[in-house]
């Protein structure tokens, strides 16, 4: 007999598996669930970049690609960042197309952490950096974002946990699970101590192109002096409905992107060739694709608040992604009890705050990324949910 | 075009105050709005959509092109008048075809009923030259939504995280 549990990593046999994940396979057990709990675009991805990718396969390409990803769509994306967010990066030497924005996470925190450098993490947000930290042998630092302030990062908050063997900052805006978006007023006092500290961000934009209301998103990128300190990570997942196609990328500083390229070439050697020549039309072609699906998000997002508020869960108003993540502290239940309830009772999936960090308790992560139709029924269940205590 | 009529197009089944929150205005804006789309004929009705593919004992639906001698001054509005009484014509248009000048889509129990409605009703019309009847086997979309292998979509999406 082997005695696996002594053969595997230690690091890896004591990461927790996702918080998301445990619960949604209470939800496909029952029948007649409805769920309001899936973190990706119900859109598909539109015909014209579907059939580029057809176009792709018929024609033959089904090689590796460039090691950095094809030249055509790195000249692409460098385009779409200026276009889009301002901020000018090389195509030769400053991007490198991943296998989704995760590989590029990943990548990041393996190319600069090393044994004992501390990584300071907002939270609540997405799931994968504390894990990557540990695996690079860094020391995770959770910084708590707060309700009061929208679950921005603030500098003090911060600032307080910076100790001498901080290294790299994340910054996961706009949040998957809060919302929450940074302002470039934010930002700006960010960058304060960034400097002062001498870190470096990896600023996962991913839902970038997602925010409602007047003012766009600001990369990290953008904010004065931190080009040079920031790997700004993001994808076609959200801004185009492409998360089965697995593409994403990273901008940087070439040297960090030559070593993460490196990571990259050894584990990974090239993201999806049929993947690269559909992002092209997508950067091309599909601006209007994504006033599309954010218009269709953004009417979503003010049904959900609304009816939300108007059955007394709170929530702050999200300004971006495509979640909502009410306060459920009404009820006088914790997130986990709430959540196990309502889809015992009720059959609706939402995810539990807690599974985005500790201080995620006391609230759900609702995603709004489903037809109005299933939004509108998941929400009559809620509040039958919360009229029967 | 209007962004209430858009929404409710697609979705007709949401409060006035839903319809507010959605689209940033105020209930009151919302109900004159929808009082005025009303008023001017434009909302005409509010009904379910449905898959007649999947009821076993669904009515036959055809597609009637009418050739049509138009008339001084009316044309084929007469004609299209008439057409349009009968209760078992779900719809009529007036066609820029070379063959054609009217279409209708007619519903019936049977095949045969739709057959004897044909030559016995229509074909007989005054200014009727000919008619060409097409029936349904399948419909693949209706009122803008796909019927066919329409999975829930929700159902395929996999939780990855």
């Amino acid at each position: 007999m082997i005695d696996y549990a002594s053969i595997l990593n230690d690091k890896v046999q004591k990461l927790k598996p996702s918080g998301i994940r445990k619960f949604f396979d209470i939800a496909n057990e029952m029948d007649h669930v409805i769920s309001l709990s899936i973190g990706e675009p119900d859109f598909t991805t539109p015909w014209h970049v579907r059939q580029e990718g057809i176009e792709s396969l018929r024609k033959g390409h089904t090689w590796y690609s460039p090691n950095r990803g094809f030249l055509e769509l790195r000249k692409q994306i460098s385009n779409y960042y200026a276009r889009r967010f301002n901020v000018e990066y090389n195509p030769e030497e400053e991007i490198v197309v991943t296998v989704g924005g995760s590989e590029a996470i990943d990548l990041c925190i393996r190319a600069l952490v090393q044994q004992g450098d501390e990584v300071l993490i907002p939270q609540p947000s997405f799931v994968c950096y504390e894990p990557m930290t540990i695996m690079a042998d860094g020391m995770p630092v959770i910084i708590n974002t707060k309700p009061e302030n929208g679950f921005r990062l603030t500098a003090q908050e911060l600032e307080e946990k910076i100790t001498p063997k901080s290294k790299l900052l994340i910054l996961p805006f706009p949040n998957n699970p809060t919302g929450a978006v940074m302002r470039r007023e934010h930002l700006e006092e960010i960058a304060k101590v960034v400097e002062k500290y001498n870190l470096i961000v990896l600023s996962d934009e991913i839902y970038g192109e997602l925010t409602y209301g007047k003012e766009r998103h600001i990369s990290f990128a953008d904010i004065k002096g931190m080009k040079e300190r920031t790997v700004v990570v993001s994808g076609f997942s959200k801004a185009y409905a492409m998360t089965g196609w697995r593409l994403g990328y990273a901008l940087g500083p070439e040297p960090v992107i030559s070593q993460m390229l490196k990571l990259h070439q050894y584990a990974i050697m090239s993201a999806p060739t049929t993947a690269q020549n559909a992002a092209v039309e997508a950067l091309k072609h599909g601006d209007s694709d994504i006033e599309r699906m954010r218009d269709e998000y953004d009417m979503r997002r003010r049904l959900i608040v609304d009816e939300f508020c108007r059955m007394g869960l709170t929530c702050f108003e999200p300004e971006g992604a495509f979640y909502v993540f009410p306060s459920i502290k009404i009820s006088g239940m914790k997130s986990e009890e709430f959540c196990e309830k309502l889809i015992f009772s009720q059959r609706v999936a939402i995810v539990p705050g807690p599974a985005f960090g500790d201080c995620g308790e006391g609230f759900a992560r609702v995603s709004y990324s489903y037809s109005l139709k299933h939004i509108k029924e998941a929400l009559e269940r809620i509040e039958r949910f919360l009229n029967e205590r | 075009m209007s962004k209430l009529l858009e929404l409710i197009s697609k979705n007709n089944d949401f409060t006035t105050a839903q319809l507010a929150a959605m689209l940033g205005k105020s209930e009151d804006d919302i109900r004159n709005e929808l009082y005025d789309l009303e008023e001017k004929g434009i909302i005409k009705g509010n009904k379910a959509v449905i898959d007649w593919n999947k009821v076993p004992d669904a009515d036959v639906t055809a597609i009637i092109e009418l050739k049509v001698a138009p008339k001084p001054e009316t044309g084929f509005d007469d004609t299209a008048k008439i057409v349009m009484s009968y209760d078992n014509v779900e719809s009529v248009y007036l066609a820029a075809s070379s063959r054609y000048d009217l279409i209708a889509t007619v519903r019936g129990k049977t095949i045969q009923e739709i057959a004897e409605f044909v030559s016995k009703r229509l074909s007989t019309l005054e200014g009727v030259m000919g008619t060409a009847t097409s029936f349904v086997l399948t419909q693949y979309k209706g009122d803008g939504v796909v019927f066919y292998e329409n999975d829930d979509e929700d159902e395929q999406r996999s939780l990855i995280l």
